[in-house]
């Protein structure tokens, strides 16, 4: 009876204890929600800041905007085709260049190396993604594009393309239809649209190697075993059970290799030459979206600096698109893997 | 039987070259990292010399990049500070509120692209919700400041630790959970005072990787700390950093201004690849504890 009493008594203080746990809990779980949802504030404030920043250079160049090639401060007329041009380049030449060096490293550590090996050789290769892009961009500026120019970009213009230095075409120049537009320059420096695509292709390597090697060992032992006990060789099995098996979450590391070649600022300035003038050339140098903001948002205003807001604004479309194709293809593979 | 053995050498000779240009490919890798690496110690060492850390740049050749260095200190710890607390509790309602939710998996989902996401347009961003209104404030003179550069590099660290900190106390067992809860103990009590501390490690291993990453960050400083060349511990004031002082730096054309910016490079990278190390380490350590 007495014990009844007691919980009465003591039931009053400790229900309003609930109640204010349960204040307390609603309150943070809004305070977590909030933090979370900045994530999302950032992405769309960027959209829409560079959106809002740049609508004075739509409103004004309509949809010539994105075909023009004028970029004249003069007369302040831009066109958005020299760096959109710039940036799809050497980002197509990055890949071109990556993806399959980055499918060897893969290959090389997940069926190759000696086990011994794979650890180091990976944390190198992943150190590659850590040193900062002002390093690859002084690397570049100072040693590659000298090197560049020295040894390869002789080698290049005399032997493939329409401008060599002795004024005498070679075959492949006369005989093969681009070739010799696409490597054809007189431009003395080793800074060009090719040194841009080669740096960014050495920065993204170990991001899509290191999802490759990743998906790589998600493959189901019992898989490749099959394929072994039936007589594939190491590289018939890499190239019919693992890479299809794993076919979308490559496809996504590429993509997301991509996007960060798309939105590389630093090391792409220092090699790329910053000149606002469309050439066939890879050779000749170019300019990208982000360059030319690096290069010229200090100095913009009026419409110089809303056209750059209005570039910004298509790079950060176009990568969000890339990254969102990336992570979906690399989410594929996470749900064959629940399946 | 004779078309059965060519075929069989075929594809033998097929396999030895296909691993033989992994191993080439695995080596132009580690060519390029050996080749970064060695021209920056090499120029780096060279060019080391105390009045670095004691000079200002306003000297130009003849100074040093003190008041880049504590810039890029300030600057950094501005952005680690606002991103942490806020980096650490979105990861948090990820993992312990919203796994399952649809709006918990886009958000996770964004959030890995906000990861990649260019780093001068967040620059540009900031540029717009920080630099554009106070430069109102103050009769239109620009006000490019270290809280500026601060707010962008925090952009670009958030990511970085929501992501850490969802992984992290996903992995926290979920007994911890079970019998916090069966205590009485509010949720909001399990998450600050269990779970997190349960997942400290990793966590701190989050904020180190963020902080690597923000310490290379050049474009978004641009146009937001911008820099200048006098010695300030006042973040209202304009801001020099490491990373954009090597930018203009290897820009000029004077040899000896580039000697100061591979110095600077170097002692960059050192520092971020120490960061690096050290997450790593944390998160070793941890894993044995665990064992």
């Amino acid at each position: 009876m007495q014990a009844t009493v007691g919980a009465i008594a003591s039931s009053v203080p400790q229900e309003e204890r609930a109640r204010r746990d349960a204040r307390h809990d609603r309150l943070f779980g809004w305070l977590l929600k909030g933090c979370a949802l900045l994530v999302l504030a950032c992405l769309l404030g960027a959209a829409g800041a560079t959106l809002w920043g740049g609508r004075h250079a739509f409103g004004t160049f309509g949809w010539h905007f994105l075909v023009s090639d004028a970029w004249d401060p003069s007369t302040d007329t831009y066109g958005a085709l020299v760096p959109v041009y710039g940036t799809i380049a050497t980002s197509f030449i990055a890949l071109l260049l990556a993806v399959p060096v980055s499918f060897g490293i893969a290959l090389y550590l997940s069926e190759v190396a000696p086990p011994w090996l794979r650890t180091p050789v990976a944390s190198a290769i992943e150190l590659l993604a850590g040193i900062p892009s002002i390093i690859y961009g002084m690397w570049g500026l100072f040693i590659f594009a000298p090197f560049f120019s020295d040894h390869v970009k002789p080698w290049m213009t005399n032997y493939l393309g329409d401008k060599p230095d002795d004024g005498k075409l070679s075959w492949v120049a006369q005989h093969v239809p681009f070739v010799g537009k696409l490597f054809g320059s007189d431009y003395p420096f080793g800074a060009s649209i090719l040194t841009a695509g080669i740096v960014l292709a050495v920065m993204i390597i170990p991001f899509i190697s290191s999802v490759m090697r990743e998906v790589f060992q998600t493959v189901p032992t019992r898989l490749k075993e099959s394929a072994y006990a039936l007589g594939s060789s190491t590289w018939e099995v890499s190239w019919d059970i693992v890479l299809p098996y794993t076919r979308s979450a490559v496809i996504g590391g590429i993509f997301l290799g991509l996007g960060r070649a798309l939105g590389e600022t630093m090391a792409v300035t220092f090699v790329l030459g910053n000149a606002m003038k469309l050439s066939p050339s890879i050779l000749d140098p170019g300019a990208s979206i982000a360059s030319t903001i690096a290069n010229q948002f200090s100095e913009a205003a009026g419409l110089q600096k809303s056209t750059l807001m209005a570039l910004a604004f298509l790079l950060f479309v176009v990568t969000f698109i890339v990254l969102l194709i990336a992570r979906w293809m690399l989410r594929q593979l996470a749900h064959k893997e629940g399946r | 039987m004779a078309t059965g053995s060519s075929l069989y050498t075929q594809r033998r000779i097929k396999n030895i070259i296909a691993l033989s240009l992994s191993v080439v490919a695995t080596l132009i890798g580690l060519i390029f990292l050996a080749w970064i690496l060695w021209e920056t110690l090499r120029q780096g060492i060279g060019a080391l010399r105390p009045q670095l850390f004691t000079k200002i740049t306003a000297y130009g050749e003849d100074g040093g990049l003190l008041n880049a260095m504590v810039g890029s200190l300030m600057v950094n710890m501005i952005g680690i500070v606002i991103a942490t607390p806020i980096g650490v509790l979105a990861g948090a309602w990820l993992a312990e509120y919203a796994s399952g939710t649809k709006l918990g998996e886009s958000i996770r989902f964004l959030n890995d692209i906000l990861l990649s996401a260019p780093s001068i347009v967040l620059g540009l961003f900031v540029y717009t919700i920080v630099v554009l209104p106070s430069t109102s404030l103050t009769n239109g003179s620009t006000t490019f400041s270290g809280w500026a550069g601060g707010v962008a590099l925090a952009l670009i660290a958030l990511p970085v630790i929501v992501r850490t900190s969802d992984e992290m106390l996903r992995l926290v067992p979920s007994t911890l959970r079970e019998a916090s809860l069966s205590l009485g103990i509010p949720q909001w009590k399990l998450t600050t005072q269990i779970l997190i501390r349960a997942a400290r490690s990793g966590i701190i291993t989050g904020v180190l990787l963020a902080l690597a990453r923000i310490s290379g960050e050049t474009a978004p400083l641009l146009f937001t700390a911008f820099g200048n060349n006098y010695l300030t511990f006042n973040p209202s004031d304009k801001m020099s950093s490491l990373p954009q002082v090597i930018y203009q730096y290897a820009n000029d054309p004077g040899e000896g201004l580039h000697a100061i910016a591979w110095a600077g490079a170097f002692v960059l990278t050192m520092f971020v690849l120490l960061l690096s190390l050290a997450s790593r380490l944390v998160l070793s350590r941890n894993k044995v504890s665990h064992d």
